[in-house]
């Protein structure tokens, strides 16, 4: 009964209307979050774009931080807060910047970061940007205070891609992690599925039926330029990266069959990675390049597996369930994200590899195309909120998930980018 | 008529040559060409879409029609089998295309909405593929087939239930 209430009460204090615009929600208890303030900066009332609450919105949908209100009064990178106060009002860190307009139409955007409870300034850092940069400067601070508090490197400045359908017209979109400042890469009248970013970040593996059947293109977001890279006869499909980038794995079904290929990112002759009577589809290779990860019906139903990135050997990952399809794996290699079917509802699991333990991270009905964050804490996936499709992030406990903005009608198909070099 | 026919695919291919657009059109029965567009996004943005205009390259008007029978299979949940009231379906399709040997012909699978794409997509080429193998069984060339799958991505009927699931799961035969 306490327990409910606690679980409650967090719930309320997390969707209170301050925070509604984030579409925050909490579930569970234990969640050990770190208590921090971060202060309006000075300055932004003057900006389209309030950057403490983009860095605020940031932190929270990270699920590490609670943001306390800040206590009244002003401050910038130049203020000293007061410790005591803030130590009573229970924050741990305390963030406060400026935005100043520079004499040549950019904005000086600073910020300083405060250890409350050791009373230690734990730096700063000042990014002098153009008026459309302004959020990405607001997510590079985001990614500075998560880093400082955290250890682990923050993803808020990394950038997701993903489809919307509106009615017959089929868009590719690169967005900001939060789901902003999408721009278009692609529009088609056929439909797009499977983006697959690019190691470096500068391209796009996709699926795209605008020749009346699905052929694999890889473009370059910055020129726009696409390359037809499949189009065997049959169906090509699922492409997915290696981490060195020179390789791309996909299905064809050429040879008759959905099977297993690997093909060289510039293109050229493809080479069979496995031969089997069944389905093989869905690869993916594990961050250091030695297995790829696939989705076989060889055992009956749709189960994971994996091969060496050579195709020597097939061992079995999951065996929990009928249906177990779109393996992803962590950065460090530690977790396996993939869709199960459970009673007639299809929900996203996250896997211990080590330990081979798992964990439903939903209890949605039909979640999809699961992908992590590059520093591998959280998970972008596509499910249906009122009848209508969506993109939400989640921590890999489950406990926060946030629904991303940005886009009316049905979005599909995320996949989270990796770190800007 | 087979020079005819022999013409008519030297004159589209010569066509096809001479465009700069590397997209060949496939004449579409439920569409309307509509052209794949570059979209700039916001200004200032680092990312622009790429273009591509595709090229109609017209019917041939010497081609025997293709048959008026059905050009749907169903499948039930779950399965790769050609139902028996489907044979007569695949027959006559077989009979034409054994009748035309240059004549292409397109079979697509396609499944319910129920599931992941990409798997999806898998079960839909083994649909596609049930077919194509039901017609070579009838004699028609593997050169004249192309099976593929669009999996779940175009439903012709829009609905969570199993009416509208079983009118889905299909393979349509389709002539370019």
């Amino acid at each position: 009964m306490m327990k409910r209430f606690f679980c409650y009460f967090l719930t309320c204090l997390i969707c209170s209307p301050a925070f509604a615009q984030f579409r925050i929600e909490v579930s569970g208890v234990g969640l050990t979050q770190i208590p921090v303030v971060i202060a309006p900066f000075r300055g932004q009332e003057a900006l389209p774009q309030k950057i403490s609450e983009i860095i605020r919105a940031d932190l929270e949908r990270s699920g590490q931080f609670r943001v306390i209100n800040s206590p009244a009064g002003a401050f910038d990178e130049a203020s000293r807060p007061e410790l005591t106060a803030l130590r009573q009002a229970g924050a741990d860190a305390f963030a406060s910047g400026s935005a100043t307009k520079l004499a040549d139409g950019r904005i000086d955007v600073r910020f300083r970061l405060w250890d409350v409870v050791k009373g230690q300034d734990l730096g700063g850092r000042s990014f002098a940007v153009t008026s459309p940069d302004l959020r990405l400067a607001a997510h590079r601070v985001a990614d500075d205070i998560y880093e400082k508090l955290t250890g682990d490197k923050g993803v808020f400045s990394t950038r997701i891609a993903y489809v919307t359908k509106a009615g017959q017209r089929y868009q590719l979109w690169v967005a900001d992690a939060d789901g902003e400042n999408a721009q278009s890469a692609l529009a088609s009248p056929e439909p797009i599925i499977s983006p697959a970013w690019s190691p470096d970040g500068n391209q796009l593996a996709y699926v795209s039926f605008e020749s009346r059947k699905p052929v694999v293109y890889v473009h370059n977001v910055s020129t726009g330029k696409r390359r037809l890279i499949a189009n065997f006869k049959g169906s090509n499909s699922a492409p997915a990266w290696s981490p060195d980038g020179n390789t791309l794995a996909l299905t064809l079904s050429r040879d008759g069959g959905s099977q297993l290929f690997l093909l060289s990112a510039a293109g050229g002759e493809p080479r069979r990675l496995l031969q089997s009577p069944s389905i093989d589809t869905e690869p993916v290779y594990s961050p250091n390049g030695q297995h790829i990860y696939f989705v076989s019906d060889r055992g009956g139903t749709p189960q994971i597996y994996r091969t060496t990135a050579s195709g020597q050997g097939v061992e079995r990952v999951t065996f929990t369930g009928t249906y177990n399809i779109s393996p992803v794996i962590s950065q460090d290699g530690r977790w396996l994200a993939y869709i199960s079917r459970v009673g007639g509802a299809y929900r996203l699991h996250l896997m211990n590899l080590a330990e081979g333990s798992v964990i439903a991270i939903t209890d949605s009905a039909a979640d999809e195309s699961p992908s992590f964050s590059p520093n591998g804490k959280m998970l972008v996936y596509a499910t249906q909120q009122q009848g209508r499709e969506a993109l939400m992030t989640t921590t890999l406990d489950g406990k926060v998930k946030a629904r991303l903005s940005g886009q009316q009608g049905d979005i599909r198909e995320p996949h989270w980018g990796p770190f800007f070099k | 008529m087979r020079n005819f026919v022999l013409a008519g695919l030297i004159s589209t291919l010569l066509v096809a040559c001479g465009t700069s657009v590397p997209l060949n059109d496939v004449p579409v029965v439920d569409a309307t060409a509509t052209s794949v567009t570059a979209n700039s996004g916001a200004a200032g943005s680092g990312v622009q879409g790429g273009g591509v205009a595709p090229v109609d390259l017209g019917r041939a008007s010497d081609q025997a029609p293709a048959p008026t029978e059905s050009r749907l299979v169903y499948f039930d949940y779950d399965s790769f089998v050609v139902k028996p009231e489907f044979q007569s379906v695949i027959a006559a399709h077989a009979r034409f295309l054994r009748a035309q040997p240059t004549r292409k012909v397109a079979i697509e699978g396609h499944t319910d909405e129920r599931g992941g794409r990409e798997y999806n997509l898998a079960l839909g080429q083994k649909r596609a593929e049930a077919v194509r193998e039901a017609l070579s069984l009838l004699g028609v060339s593997s050169n004249q087939m192309e099976a593929v799958s669009f999996g779940k991505e175009k439903p012709v009927v829009t609905g969570s239930e199993e009416a509208a699931f079983a009118k889905n799961r299909r393979a349509e035969i389709r002539y370019p």
